[in-house]
């Protein structure tokens, strides 16, 4: 894991004394809120409905025992005792006090983390594939490049005050974990044709009230080329981006009102300047950087099996691991989608726990993913009974990866102060009214945003809800056929909306379509693509 | 009736003009008729509160009950967390939100 050196050290500290004289100001009357809004919010920093909320940057996910445990202090000491894991690889306390939140900075730089640029139109915190540096199915570990790209991005002068918030993300599998063409810069590492490693950029995509998908623009960018491209293609965004709009701010609309051709002519020129001033930087720091996400000491010749006697603990194994690429090891993802639970929350003994377990059974690292669960990267398979005995005691060996029951929602109306309607007791009732059938329904993304800002990223689910508020009642548009892996596509609306009740009705309705239609071993997706929208439409509303 | 609300500046919490000053329930906020901007401004000036502003309200039997649903989450706290709303005890407590 990346550790900081004294200049990454000294500007988080440097950043807590400023934001301390901040708050200070703002208490003693020094300093209006009209002027302070902007600085707390570049501290991540909200107001939402109930309080103030903070959200902490959790680098590409990626997480020590050491930072996790403090995460789960901070729940216990400054919050309710609880936190939540957002799509962003994020973590959001919702009861935060003013007066304690530089405090809350102070304890979260102790452990090399922060809360800069969580906030903003600047570029956010770069996501990446939870499963980097473990998976069997990777090119190379993404994980330096990420780190690359967030000291770049870091207070980065000219994209401080972009048109519009900017997220990146960084892959460097063919399984795209990350949701990667859905970002405003998605970048995959792959290999050409002359065997050489390089990067493919997809610019231009989002979700939000207009989805697109980002086009390739280049495919493939030397690796010692990747921040001059980057800077490129933001400068072009900063240029011409619409400030005018905050509707039409982002990038996708810019890619799309200019064209795909013409923006990219626009960055490779930008690009062929940027070459000749030499902003890479030195191949020396991406050494320095990559030294820090060796291997962990992984040992050699372990068993490769795996005792299933037990068969609770087999199906969790069969649904919550994944092919490691040390033989003896697996990949191992904690659901924080119990049965009628809130996605994404853990309590503060959970987040403990949680990090005592990597420090025992997982070199002391996890990842937060995107869909609001936590990855133990490193996991002897000779361990996995003790761990998921441990997890089971916890609460937190929910055996639904990637089923219907492992709901993506946004806090929704309950916190969010910009939600239409709630999204989390429409999770809750979906994953109650399913439960037990995970086996029987596979595969199913289901995704819940509670306003058209997406951040359930309701238009990659394979189905997507989406609450609006009608005439001062919540209401929820349902949307099938997103998907966000390699073969990112955006859900369509079946037609109107549903109540809280409606809905789950709906979507029991639309499993039922795909279990009498399923062709051998399709997915919900592939049925949904192979059979269309209407049988769906005909079993939901005729 | 028009009825005022705002974030507390230090803690944050959701609170209610009660006519001599902020309360955490609902049901202290009294009927601003129009002078919400006089109070809103003179209360963020004093930094009692942050992020005020007027709602419609509806006097019922069981209190002052906000026009809007998000009010109504924002009086009672979350939906989905009753033990942390000012009603723990109140199962009932999410129905009046809906
Ligand atoms: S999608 Fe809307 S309701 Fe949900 S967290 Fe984002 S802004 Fe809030």
């Amino acid at each position: 894991m990346y550790k900081y050196d004294q200049y990454d050290q000294a500007m988080v500290d440097a950043r807590v004394a400023e934001f301390r004289d901040q708050v200070r100001r703002r208490l003693d009357g020094t300093l209006p809120e009209d002027k302070f809004r902007p600085l707390r919010l570049m501290n991540g920093l909200y107001l939402q409905l109930h309080a103030y909320m903070l959200r902490v940057a959790v680098p590409y996910g990626t997480l020590s025992s050491a930072q996790m445990r403090v995460l789960g202090d901070i729940a216990d000491k400054y919050d309710r005792g609880y936190g939540h894991f957002t799509t962003r690889q994020n973590i959001q306390y919702n009861w935060i006090k003013l007066e304690d939140a530089p405090d809350i900075l102070a304890d979260l730089a102790k452990v090399e983390m922060h809360a800069i640029q969580t906030s903003g139109n600047c570029i956010r915190n770069i996501s990446s594939d939870q499963y980097a540096g473990a998976t069997a199915d990777e090119l190379i570990d993404p994980r330096p490049y990420a780190e690359l790209l967030r000291q770049w991005s870091s207070f980065h002068p000219e994209f401080s005050y972009l048109p519009r918030k900017f997220k990146i993300a960084v892959i460097a599998s063919a399984t795209d974990r990350a949701a990667m063409r859905l970002h405003d810069i998605g970048i995959e590492i792959v290999r050409n044709e002359q065997g050489e490693i390089g990067a493919a950029f997809y610019v231009g995509g989002g979700m939000g009230r207009t989805p697109m998908i980002a086009p390739c623009i280049n495919a493939f960018v030397p690796l010692d080329q990747l921040i001059t491209y980057s800077e490129a293609c933001l400068r072009v965004y900063n240029r011409y981006g619409r400030r005018d709009n905050k509707y039409k701010a982002r990038i996708k609309i810019l890619v799309h009102e200019l064209g795909k051709d013409e923006y990219t002519r626009q960055v490779e020129a930008e690009f062929a300047h940027l070459l000749s001033q030499g902003i890479e930087p030195p191949l020396a720091e991406l050494e320095r950087i990559k030294v820090q996400f060796a291997d962990p000491a992984f040992e050699t010749g372990l068993p490769d099996s795996v005792d299933r006697s037990d068969p609770d603990f087999a199906v969790w194994v069969d649904r919550n691991t994944a092919a490691h690429r040390v033989p003896g090891y697996a990949i191992v993802t904690i659901s924080l989608k119990p049965v009628g639970g809130i996605p994404g929350d853990a309590t503060a003994d959970q987040i403990r726990l949680m990090a005592d377990l990597a420090k025992e059974y997982s070199f002391d690292e996890l990842r937060v993913t995107h869909a609001q669960n936590i990855v133990l990267p490193h996991v002897r398979k000779a361990d996995l009974y003790a761990l998921w005995t441990k997890l089971d005691e916890a609460g937190l060996s929910t055996a639904n990866l990637d089923t219907i029951g492992d709901i993506i929602a946004c806090p929704g109306l309950d916190y969010c102060s910009l939600a239409n309607a709630r999204s989390i007791p429409v999770a809750q009732k979906i994953s109650e009214r399913f439960a037990g059938r995970e086996a029987e329904i596979g595969e199913l993304k289901l995704k819940i945003s509670g306003c058209i800002n997406a951040c359930g990223h309701h238009h990659a689910g394979h189905i997507g809800i989406l609450g609006v508020d009608r005439k001062g009642t919540e209401n929820y548009q349902l949307l099938l056929g997103g998907s966000e892996g390699a073969d990112t596509s955006l859900g369509q609306i079946t037609g109107p909306g549903f109540d809280e009740d409606g809905i789950v009705g709906a979507i029991e309705k639309a499993t039922e379509v795909y279990l009498a239609n399923k062709q051998g071993e399709e997915r919900f997706l592939d049925t949904y693509r192979r059979v269309g929208m209407a049988p769906f439409k005909e079993a939901i509303y005729g | 009736m028009k009825i005022l609300t705002g974030n507390d500046l230090k803690s944050g919490a959701v609170t209610w003009w009660a006519g001599n000053g902020w309360s955490l329930h609902v049901e202290d906020a009294v009927d601003v008729g129009t002078d919400a901007e006089t109070i809103l401004a003179r209360e963020e000036a004093a930094r009692r509160v942050v992020s005020g502003y007027a709602i419609d309200a509806e006097k019922t039997a069981d209190g002052v009950r906000p026009a809007h649903i998000k009010d109504r989450i924002r009086a009672v706290g979350p939906t989905v967390r009753l033990d942390l709303s000012l009603k723990p005890a109140d199962p009932a407590a999410g129905n009046w939100v809906i």
